[in-house]
């Protein structure tokens, strides 16, 4: 067990005490290449072929990571020193070179210098830790050199200029990244260099280099200490910078320290910082909170106009309105109470890569030679981002991906380099990867390891399930389900029997995924990851492997399945007098689609059992329902829209809402009442454990524009609380039919999205779920596509004694970072869909431009937003010339909400119906966009 | 904090399976019966044992076996920040009474009546598992002075970091705050006779990690054997047998 080998004592000197540790150094420490007939070959990772094996310095990983990622860098040997200082320096780096490290495709070698016996090297007297690890690099190289005996090149890839020299000296080859990547013939690599910060020249190209522009263009960032006093004494104010995502000259700061939000107007006052910085802000005098905001506009000269978008489905997909209306008229608009500051410095970046294009510009006339060009975020709240390339014209027509280096005070814009292109413009499999990177969505095929976690197929039940104590048999109950037609993931099925006292037995049967997904497993760490499955228009990515999801946990027709079930017995009023909870066994008689089951209901000859229970349940649905509303809940409507898909091109056929039926409605009553009846349960029995899934109430200033709108059509609505506001939403009726869901569309988008959370992090009351008007809630019914549901799942299983909690429940901080991580997953899986609907809007109508109602939402100083019902978009209408603001001839009319011609000939008001023209327009090559026009 | 590369080394460079480096040494003070120094890594600690001797508070004595008694202390230069504990603290008592009730196990006490054993422990340096080589040098010092025992009780402690089980915790590793089991075994009688953990862990997980330390005292007897074996050769060699 142990081995003999000799060992030293490492002294670490501390403030003021003395360290000892043990450093133990070991023979049995391998090189790593498969050449070598010394070493055990089960653990080389260098492949035989290999003309040279790299050895990297701290600096080239740590700068060159976008470089290391690419696949044409292989073979090389990373030394534990300079992981070691990597992971002190920059985590981000050392995460993502480790992960180069455990992917089987890479051959990336990791060699643990500093414990092997011939290449640990002791610090000398006098010699700095840096002197010291930059000798350990090389005596680390030498040992390669001299251990593999010439078989293959050794070469050391450094950019400290003094290690090189030191290198070349000792008889060790040893080269920059530059001359390296230059070696190799592959210009598409070179763009992938980080460029230094001073290679700054030649960027009159983009950038306008006229001397009132080349001036200081921000102010300098405070060094951290200053910050850290400043923080202390309550100067400054430390938070998350987002910016709005339709105005990217806006941004806030959650401040902890004020209670509020900090705005912050204009890239000056930003400074620098991006979307998801750590910053340290400083409020601006009282006096200029308001001023700040007419010009957060106008000093920007590449204001970009709003583009068509999908009708936002809740407050965090719309437009923040943080005044009324921009620059309409200044002194009628109301001052805003919030404080305004600007940005000191920044604490922590949040750097990261970034998908996009380059702006347009004319083609290169040779090539080959190095180009700048500007990119531009396909996420607006980037700001434009410079590179250097050799590619342009290749680079032009493509998206591409791009990652950030500096920016330094006298630039507009940071610098960057580019990473990869992803594929052509517009072209729609290219543009679907644009939408999954932006959404950090993890597309990527299972691994083998998660692969190895499913059970061996076919998979069918066994007799020890059916024997398993904790299963019921419910093989003889009536079992059926209703989904979207085409489901192949059916993860909740129903029955409905007659008892013989006159009530009815209902259950809800939920695929029993927890079964097949066990804690800790490989498989529950990816289902974890990625959180929920992903609807796109034309594909779907999963959370689970194929076989789980469209098989084994699928409860299809006329097979036996296993199930979570729950159980109750209703009286005809719907009223439930006892709830059971139990893991079963069912067979599905019938999985219908929506259609086909309201097609069944609504056939007055049929009179088969399956369609009594579908009646019986309609009915029971009906009372839940009616009594859901009694208690507040509000009948939000979306604007959904469905494609028909051509099954060989992909391409849409056709466009249309998506209809919603009574079956569907009746599903989903269960579905709420069997999540309100197990958030019971688990709370009851797990009060600080249990993830539950809350709707905060909105704000009067989060219904501010809906309250604006139904003024100016004279409505009142009553929003003092969710039941007034349901009650004044159903009186909300005119003479126009389509009148009331448009006011509910418009109310849907004020409220922020329901969110998960840990129940032990928040305090009864604020458990309540506005929308639902329930005042605990959760989400148990589809765990085939939703992570959070495998919880609920477990903390049913456990609540019945059945399996024992896992331990990740006991640890609240992991629990409170897993519901974090599924908010954000569901609402990148969301924005991925709309982005999806939105990509597919544009390539139906690229060959179809069409005539078609809409209705107006929103007046703008030079014309207004209209909503396209038939196709669930929006966008705006231009009356006037972009940047004539108004031009004289047309004015708003704020309290009315109208836009008026002056001389009075002509004028709209909001919610007016209006006739568009839709079709897609080019303004800029390969950039095609919908555009809308009056008729 | 990662405490064991993906590379499978710890930040000391062993192995997770791997004890660090133990030497014991036997008769380091001369005036006791019997003593012993031994070492885990840089834990070093001193054991003194007197006895069997008369009993010296008379009503302590009892008629049917000896009277086991244990001091455990820690030198004030043992650990990196020199602080003066005060003797008896609660820790000390504690580790005293482990101790105690570890080694009384496995003396023969009723070969002994109306008699006194005690054992003396001073920690000379700490990093971690002090523990366990208090058990260690106090099973030698009892072999040394010739104390009667059924087996050599041998300690070694585990623990579980980063998903990974990990025999003989140094310091840094025992101030991760993970789970930590103190095993005390009996190796030819196959017995635990001591068990400490403070940490929840679950069933499975736990029982791998003591069974590592149980290995970790198997590999301790194996060498104190040796080195009992050897220190008996050089007095037969001495006495010229
Ligand atoms: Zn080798």
């Amino acid at each position: 067990m142990l081995h003999s080998k000799s060992f030293v004592k490492k002294t670490r000197g501390g403030k003021v005490t003395k360290v000892v540790r043990e450093h133990y150094l070991r023979d049995d420490i391998y090189c790593g290449a498969s050449i070598c007939k010394v070493c055990d070959p089960s653990v080389a990772r260098l492949s035989a072929s290999a003309s040279t094996i790299l050895i990297l310095d701290t600096n080239v990983v740590l700068n060159q990571i976008d470089l290391l990622e690419n696949p044409a860098i292989d073979d090389v040997v990373l030394l534990s020193i300079v992981l070691e200082e990597v992971k002190n320096k920059n985590l981000s780096v050392y995460n993502r070179v480790r992960s180069i490290c455990s992917n089987s495709l890479r051959k990336f070698f990791v060699f643990s210098n500093e414990h092997h016996k011939d290449t640990y090297v002791k610090e000398m007297d006098g010699e700095s830790k840096n002197d010291r690890n930059d000798r350990a690099i090389r005596v680390a190289t030498q040992w390669y050199q001299t251990h593999l005996g010439g078989a293959t090149r050794v070469l050391l890839l450094t950019n400290d200029r003094e290690n090189k020299r030191k290198a070349n000296e000792e008889g060790i080859s040893a080269e920059t990244v530059e001359t390296y990547v230059k070696s190799l013939g592959r210009p598409d690599l070179l763009d992938l260099l980080v460029q230094n910060a001073s290679g700054d020249v030649g960027m009159e190209d983009v950038e306008d280099l006229r001397p009132s522009k080349r001036k200081i263009l921000y102010t300098e960032h405070k060094p951290m200490s200053e910050i850290t006093s400043g923080l202390h004494r309550g100067i400054y104010h430390q938070g998350k910078l987002r910016v709005n995502r339709y105005n990217p000259f806006e941004a806030y700061v959650g401040s902890e320290s004020i209670g509020d939000e900090i705005i912050i107007y204009g890239r000056t006052n930003m400074n620098r910082a991006f979307d998801g910085d750590i910053v340290a802000v400083e409020l601006l005098p009282q006096d200029q909170w308001h001023e700040e905001k007419s010009l957060s506009i106008a000093d920007e000269e590449d204001e970009e106009e709003e583009g068509v978008h999908l009708v936002p489905g809740s407050a965090d997909d719309a437009p923040r309105t943080t005044g009324q209306l921009q620059g309409s008229s200044g002194e009628t608009a109301p001052v805003s109470f919030r404080p305004s500051g600007r940005v000191v410095g920044i604490i922590k970046r949040n750097w990261h890569s970034y998908c996009g294009s380059l702006e347009p510009m004319p083609k290169p006339a040779g090539s080959g030679g190095i180009a700048h060009a500007l990119f531009v975020s396909k996420d607006r709240r980037i700001p434009k981002i410079r590179i250097q390339t050799r590619q342009l014209e290749n680079l032009l027509d493509k998206r591409i991906v791009v990652a950030v280096d500096s920016w330094d005070r006298l630039s507009r814009y940071p610098s960057g380099h580019y990473i990869r292109t992803i594929g052509e413009i517009g072209d729609r499999d290219t543009e679907t990867e644009v939408v999954l990177i932006e959404n950090d969505i993890n597309s990527r095929p299972f691994s083998s390891q998660v692969l190895a976690c499913l059970p061996p197929l076919p998979w069918s039940v066994s007799p020890e399930d059916l024997t398993n104590p904790i299963r019921q048999d419910l093989r003889h109950l009536r079992v059926f389900s209703v989904d979207p037609p085409g489901c192949k993931d059916i993860d909740d099925a129903l029955h409905c029997t007659s008892l013989p006292n006159g009530n009815f037995e209902v259950g809800v049967h939920i695929a029993d995924v927890t079964n097949f997904v066990q804690p800790g497993t490989p498989l529950d760490e990816e289902a974890t990851q990625r959180g929920t499955s992903v609807y796109l228009v034309e594909r779907r990515i999963d959370m689970l492997p194929k076989p789980l999801t469209e098989d084994i946990c699928s409860l299809r027709a006329d097979v036996e399945r296993l199930a979570f079930s729950v159980i109750w017995e209703m009286t005809p009023e719907a009223e439930i007098i006892s709830t059971r909870y139990t893991k079963s066994v069912i067979k599905s008689c019938a999985a219908m689609s929506y259609i086909e089951a309201q097609a069944k209901m609504d056939d007055s000859r049929l009179m088969d059992p399956l369609t009594t229970d579908l009646r019986n349940m309609n009915t029971l649905a009906k009372i839940m329902r009616l009594r859901r509303i009694e208690r507040g809940a509000i009948t939000l409507a979306s604007a959904e829209v469905k494609f028909q898909i051509d099954t060989e091109t992909h391409d849409p056929l056709d466009i249309g809402m998506y209809q919603i039926r009574e079956a569907n409605q009746m599903v989903e009553e269960f579905m709420l009442a069997a999540n309100v009846s197990v958030s019971e349960k688990i709370l009851k029995h797990f009060p600080l454990c249990s993830l539950l899934r809350r709707h905060p109430i909105p704000t009067r200033e989060m219904l501010q524009p809906l309250l604006l709108t139904a003024a100016a059509v004279g409505l009142n609505l009553d929003v003092s609380s969710s039941k007034a506001l349901a009650d004044s939403l159903d009186r909300a009726v005119g003479d126009d039919p389509y009148f009331n869901k448009l006011i509910r569309i418009l109310a849907t988008r004020c409220m922020t999205q329901a969110v998960y959370f840990c129940s032990g992090d928040l305090s009864p009351p604020e458990y309540h779920h506005y929308g639902l008007a329930t005042p605990i809630y959760t989400h148990f019914t589809s765990p085939i596509r939703r992570y959070a549901d495998v919880i609920v799942h477990r903390l049913l299983a456990a609540s019945l004694g059945i399996y024992k909690l896992p331990v990740i429940f006991q640890d609240r901080p992991q629990l409170t970072s897993i519901a974090d991580n599924l908010n954000y997953r569901h609402r990148n899986a969301q924005m991925a869909s709309r982005a999806s609907v939105e990509l597919h809007t544009l390539i139906y109508f690229r060959k179809r431009p069409t005539d078609t109602e809409a209705r107006i939402v929103k007046i703008r100083s030079n014309g207004f937003i209209v909503f396209l019902p038939k196709f669930g978009i929006e966008g705006p209408v231009y009356l006037t010339q972009r940047g004539e603001n108004g031009g004289g001839e047309w004015f708003v009319d704020e309290q009315q909400q109208k836009i008026k011609k002056m001389d009075g000939s002509l004028s709209y008001s909001v919610l007016q119906a209006v006739r568009i023209h839709l079709e897609v327009v080019e303004p800029q090559p390969n950039r095609p966009k919908l555009h809308l026009s009056l008729l | 904090m990662e405490y064991v590369s993906p590379e499978g080394l710890r930040l000391d460079g062993r192995r997770p399976m791997e004890m660090r480096q133990i030497r014991g040494e036997i008769g380091a003070v001369a005036k006791a019966d019997g003593s012993a120094v031994f070492e885990m890594g840089n834990t070093k600690v001193i054991a003194a044992v007197y006895g069997p001797r008369e009993v010296q508070n008379r009503s302590q004595q009892m008629n049917d076996q000896a009277l086991v008694r244990c001091e455990y202390s820690m030198a004030n230069f043992s650990t990196g920040d020199r602080m003066r504990k005060p003797k008896g603290d609660r820790r000390s008592t504690e580790i005293s009474l482990v101790i105690r009730q570890t080694m009384e196990a496995c003396i023969m006490t009723h070969l002994m009546p109306r008699s006194q054993i005690d054992i003396f422990v001073q920690v000379l340096q700490a990093d971690g598992g002090t523990r366990s080589a208090c058990i260690n040098a106090a099973t030698l010092a009892l072999a040394d002075a010739g104390i009667p025992m059924r087996d050599l009780v041998t300690s070694c402690s585990s623990g579980y970091l980063n998903s990974t089980a990990l025999l003989d915790l140094n310091y840094v590793e025992d101030s991760a705050g993970g789970p930590d089991v103190t095993v005390g075994f009996l190796p030819k009688l196959d017995k635990v006779t001591l068990l400490q953990m403070d940490a929840k862990l679950p069933l499975d997980i736990f029982e791998n990690v003591m069974q590592l330390a149980i290995e970790g005292c198997k590999a301790v007897a194996n060498y104190i054997r040796e080195l009992l074996l050897e220190n008996t050769k050089q007095l037969e060699y001495r006495r010229g047998v």
